[in-house]
């Protein structure tokens, strides 16, 4: 774990391969949704490079402000975070082979199963990086479909903050995800006095952002993902043909 | 059970010479090794079908054709024969022909293919690859059982009182493998028809198979054809072998680091570790394969992918003598003494069994 993020660590944080899971509640690998009363599976992903990161600082962030929100209505919230920096290598062998090594499969499992996803990157050439790309270019097309998403980004001048609209929007928009109409784009100058200081600050825009995704989780009933079945999830043949009338 | 090898059939240069081989030499290669491995005592050959550089078998009956004129025992099959874009009519006329020709050692297997643009060379809409891969094999399937056909489809102009020649030899068309590597679909469709089911699985994790075999298993019971223990299963497998293990690894590595599929990305100790690839002694291969068992159940038939990646025909020959002579033996005694009893050998044409050598 970093140690340069001034905040509190949130309890019972364990190192797991390259995902830092922090639970309230022992957590099983299945990719299924859950719904009702159960913690609310909150995943985010940070393509930051360095260590420590202001993108991983950023992601760390948002998912305590949105657990916060929630607990407010007792909803409890596991966080796990997606580390894309050390799946760098698994990343670009699943591009070249066309299947996920097991560590960089879980992580994909956790991200598609996630009730709330957080992606944070950092600004490269004037977009998302090419790591957080690669990493959701090996998402299957329908698996993130209605899940809902909280936007986030870093780059070294407020200049770039429109990344988050122009550039990771029409992406998830791709993906059929439901991303929160507030996005947090944290410039170097943020993690001090800040250019938008008199607005609170990045601290305030993180809180608020934590805040509307929690309403909006704690709002939504989820629609399953098409996983290859069991025999109960299959269109039977007879459909099948039928169809081509 | 049956045990054989795939070619893709690709041309590709030898990493560690440099030297590419002429199209010509590739395709006589093949035949070479076909006959081969019908001298080493295997019992399938199957040829993918491509129809882009740097790739040979276009046109795969003729090629089965000229093997089964100088083979006595071997099944000559596909890996994959394209449902999706080639005329059911013509498929069903060429491999019945062959079938005849061959003395009813012929099966095939079908597939989607894995080159997009070969949808829109023939005319077709690669968004519409299941429903093509199901309307067009439902009239294959008709064309090999009714002498007179009239049909109708989205796919194909229609057809009114056609009879496809020559008929299935002894009226039993060849027997249908239905290849995927992802669509529930596909082991739907072969569950439905009874058919069997092949799950290339050399380049994925054995997880991803286990949900698609288990499907076809269970559906295949749903449709009345048999317990699920005997549905009929194939499936990939990919080895280099030496005597020595060590010699194994040094002579394959150069070939796997550069290899068109899967060159460039993870290592090779990975590779062995999450797929089925096993690179090693006779003894290492037997183990492997003995193992896909324990994860997909008894199956009817194992093809190895044993000459791509630029290998010499050389070095493919004497892979064979060693899978031939040393592994298969023992995989065929290991598997059938582990087989219950109602579980179905791999399947023979009525016509070939008495050339077919079939085992315990």
């Amino acid at each position: 774990m970093e140690r340069t993020s001034g905040t509190e660590r949130m309890s019972g944080t364990e190192r797991t391969g390259s995902a830092t899971r922090t639970s309230t509640a022992t957590r099983t690998s299945t990719a299924t949704r859950t719904s009702g009363a159960g913690p609310l599976r909150l995943v985010a992903v940070s393509a930051g490079l360095s260590k420590p990161s202001s993108t991983r600082l950023l992601a760390d962030r948002l998912a305590e402000a949105t657990s916060r929100e929630l607990a407010v209505e007792d909803r409890k919230a596991e966080v796990e975070i997606v580390e894309l920096r050390d799946l760098a290598v698994e990343i670009a062998n699943h591009l070249v082979t066309g299947f996920p090594a097991p560590v960089l499969s879980a992580a994909l499992e956790a991200v598609t199963g996630a009730d709330g996803l957080i992606v944070v990157s950092p600004v490269f050439a004037g977009s998302y990086s090419g790591l957080f790309k690669s990493f959701f270019d090996l998402i299957e097309p329908d698996a993130l479909t209605g899940t809902p998403v909280l936007l986030a980004a870093t780059g070294g001048t407020a200049r770039h903050s429109l990344v988050v609209e122009h550039a990771m929007r029409p992406l998830f928009s791709y993906l059929h995800a439901l991303t929160l109409p507030t996005a947090v784009f944290a410039a170097t100058d943020d993690w001090g006095a800040g250019a938008d200081a008199y607005a609170g600050g990045l601290p305030a825009r993180i809180d608020r952002a934590g805040g509307e995704f929690a309403g909006l989780l704690r709002g939504l009933t989820r629609a399953t993902n098409g996983d290859v079945g069991e025999s109960d999830e299959v269109v039977p043949f007879e459909h099948l043909l039928a169809n081509l009338k | 059970m049956q045990f054989g090898i795939f070619s893709v059939g690709d041309v590709t240069p030898d990493p560690t010479t440099g030297r590419t081989p002429t199209e010509h030499e590739r395709i006589k290669a093949m035949v070479a090794i076909a006959r081969k491995a019908e001298e080493v005592g295997l019992d399938v050959f199957a040829t993918g079908e491509h129809h882009n550089p740097p790739f040979v078998p276009s046109s795969p009956t003729t090629m089965l054709g000229y093997i089964a004129a100088t083979t006595e025992r071997l099944i000559l099959s596909t890996s994959t024969t394209l449902i999706t874009t080639n005329d059911p009519v013509k498929i069903a006329e060429d491999f019945a022909m062959l079938q005849h020709l061959a003395d009813g050692r012929v099966d095939l297997m079908m597939g989607r293919g894995n080159t997009g643009p070969v949808y829109p060379w023939f005319g077709e809409d690669i968004r519409q690859g299941i429903p093509l891969a199901i309307e067009k094999y439902a009239l294959l399937h008709k064309l090999w059982r009714e002498d007179v056909v009239d049909w109708e489809g989205k796919f194909r102009t229609p057809l009114q009182g056609f009879t496809s020649t020559p008929r299935p030899l002894d009226g039993t068309p060849p027997f249908v493998w239905h290849g995927s590597i992802r669509s529930p679909e596909i082991a739907e469709q072969a569950a439905y028809y009874g058919d069997g089911f092949f799950a290339n699985n050399i380049f994925w994790p054995k997880e991803h198979f286990q949900k698609l075999i288990s499907l076809y298993r269970k559906r295949y019971a749903h449709y009345g054809h048999g317990t699920p223990e005997q549905a009929i299963v194939g499936l990939g497998g990919q080895a280099f072998i030496r005597k020595n293990s060590q010699d194994a690894v040094r002579e394959f590595r150069p070939y796997f680091d550069n290899a068109p599929v899967y060159g460039h990305g993870p290592s090779l100790e990975d590779f062995t570790e999450q797929t089925p690839l096993v690179v090693g002694s006779p003894q290492e291969v037997i183990e492997k394969t003995l193992a896909f068992r324990d994860s997909f159940g008894d199956y009817q038939r194992q093809l190895f992918l044993m000459d791509h990646a630029g290998l010499p025909l050389k070095t493919v020959l004497e892979q064979l003598d060693l899978l031939g002579e040393e592994v298969v033996p023992v995989l065929r005694k290991e598997f059938a003494a582990l087989r219950p009893a109602g579980v179905p050998d791999g399947p023979v044409h009525p016509a070939a069994v008495t050339s077919v050598k079939e085992e315990v």
